[in-house]
């Protein structure tokens, strides 16, 4: 088994630039009932690592430091937001085709009018143990 | 620890006394903490099939104490051979004090520890959960939870705390801080009781637990005796707080008859105790406040104008900016949107940047029917929680007033409670 790391930021795509407040109540539930089902579907099939969602870019914070003197925390908003993470999905899978598999089931995640939003996902292979000797 | 219920919560009753005696023993929390843990773990292994022993106290003690004597013997054969002098002098026994398991909650609940700290020592100490428990309801690797268990341990040996009765004015300030820890440990358990964290409601439920054993050491304290009764109405109000998926669902919006009603009857009856003894304090006030919601059957029957004398009182009590943010829900309740907003203008600066500001500010715009201002403070809100459950509720909340789709609602805006 392979672990892979699903990353979504929060840029608009093609088919769906709306911020979610301004979707109708209605979509907005199909979209958090089909990430909730997501998850449990990979969590039934053993495949679920963990899947959470980070706080908004307004509470975000860049810190840099020398090591010697005192950090240099950097406070939102930030013009490159869109870019931040949004969330992410740890998955255990088989395959780095299972992966994007179902990276391309969070992606079809229905927006507005229950049209897929197409967000796009990266996928990203975390490392682990050697494979055999070098 | 895999044993049935019954047998777990003889074990974890037992726990803290049979800690409390090993500590006596030997004067040692630290190691006397591990061989604990230990018994206990044996006895869950060997219980089922074995049988309960004829006393389980006695024999959780002698197997605890056969840990700490093959511990000593093997560090006084290490201190030989390393020529040090092995000093392992059991203290005297304390018999002045006979309630060990109200002084362990003191000693866990030691102001020299972080309330992560306090928390994890006091589940695990009084509460007889294992490490791997307690790191499961935290969501954090059990190692994790391990060290932050090794370290408090160590910070209270380092302190120097005697494991004896505190008095005095060392023993309320210390009852308060025991009753701090209990308060974080059951809203852990509540304000996550949501969507996929459903497992961590059982950190209320052990909150309850302990302040249930505390109201039965100290009958006569009313602080103690507010606080269960807060737990106890909070908690009755569970079953009506989220909906099918998981979604939060306000005070205002709850099917009411799923409520609790044995937990409301259970909690009215301890602060009304409580009451009767005289001088009050802040969870009496606030365990106060939960009985008037909970005694409306529907969210209209709601006792306003009480509610508001009860918050107007808690905030000269406290000062804090979060009780008055609530007594500005209360205060438009009562006398209408606008007095509520003119109390919030107070709340800018203590509260800058608080979401629980904009999501209140949000619903009485609504309430006032400026539906623009309303949406923006919505979406203020929501941008700016880090609970999920709340986001949702503050987004769909905004996306609602947006599509002109206004349900009639209620103090909406208190999704925490």
């Amino acid at each position: 088994m392979t672990k892979f790391l699903l990353l979504q930021n929060y840029a608009g795509t093609a088919a769906c630039d709306l911020p979610m407040t301004d979707w109708a109540p209605g979509d907005i539930k199909a979209h958090i009932d089909f990430q909730l089902a997501l998850n449990a579907e990979l969590a039934g099939n053993g495949e679920l690592v963990e899947a959470q969602g980070l706080a908004g870019p307004e509470l975000a914070k860049f810190v840099t430091s020398d090591g010697m003197g005192a950090p240099v925390v950097t406070d939102g908003p930030f013009p490159e937001s869109k870019e931040l993470l949004a969330g992410y999905r740890m998955v255990d899978v088989e395959s780095e085709e299972r992966a994007v598999e179902i990276a391309a089931r969070a992606s079809a995640a229905p927006g507005p009018g229950g049209v897929p939003i197409q967000q796009p996902i990266e996928v990203r292979q975390v490392m682990g143990a050697p494979s055999g000797d070098l | 620890m895999t044993a049935g219920p019954g047998l777990e919560d003889l074990l974890r009753e037992l726990a803290p006394q049979v800690l409390g005696v090993v500590i006596r023993r030997f004067g040692d929390f630290d190691s006397a903490e591990d061989a604990v843990q230990e018994a206990l773990l044996a006895a869950a292994l060997h219980w089922p099939a074995e049988g309960v022993p004829d006393n389980p106290r006695g024999w959780l003690i002698q197997a605890a104490v056969r840990r700490m004597t093959d511990q000593l013997r093997s560090e006084q054969a290490r201190r030989r051979r390393e020529g040090t002098a092995a000093r392992a002098e059991p203290s005297a026994p304390d018999v002045t004090c006979r309630d060990d398991t109200l002084v362990l909650l003191f000693m866990c609940c030691h102001p020299a520890l972080t309330s992560a700290s306090a928390i994890a020592l006091t589940l695990r100490a009084v509460g007889g959960l294992t490490t791997a428990e307690i790191a499961n309801a935290f969501l954090v690797p059990e190692a994790t939870m391990a060290q932050r268990i090794s370290r408090a341990k160590q910070r209270i040996r380092d302190s120097g705390v005697p494991f004896k009765m505190p008095d005095g004015d060392e023993r309320a300030q210390r009852l308060r801080s025991v009753l701090h820890v209990l308060y974080l440990v059951f809203n852990e358990g509540y304000t996550s009781s949501v969507g996929a964290d459903l497992h961590r409601t059982e950190l209320s439920g052990e909150a309850i637990r302990l302040a249930r054993m505390l109201h039965v050491m100290l009958p006569g304290d009313g602080e103690v005796a507010g606080l269960l009764a807060l737990m106890l109405l909070t908690d009755a109000r569970r079953p009506a707080r989220t909906g099918a998926g998981g979604e939060l669902i306000p005070l205002a919006e709850q099917d009411r008859t799923l409520w609790d009603r044995r937990l409301i009857a259970e909690g009215v009856a301890v602060i009304t105790g409580a009451l009767a003894a005289g001088v009050v304090g802040e969870y009496q006030v606030q365990a106060l406040i939960a009985a008037v919601h909970d005694d409306a059957a529907r969210v209209e029957d709601t006792d306003w104008p009480q509610i508001l004398a009860l918050y107007g009182l808690l905030e000269r009590m406290t000062g804090n900016p979060m009780v008055a943010l609530n007594r500005a829900v209360a205060a438009a309740m009562v006398q209408g949107p606008a007095a509520g907003l003119k109390l919030l203008d107070a709340l800018d600066e203590p509260l800058a940047g608080h979401y629980r500001l904009d999501a209140v500010r949000a619903h009485l715009y609504e309430m006032a029917g400026d539906v623009p201002a309303a949406v923006a403070h919505y979406r203020a809100a929501a941008a700016r929680t880090t609970s999920i459950p709340e986001q949702q509720y503050l987004t769909t909340q905004a996306a609602r007033l947006r599509a002109g789709t206004a349900q009639p609602g209620g103090p909406a805006a208190r999704p925490a409670t």
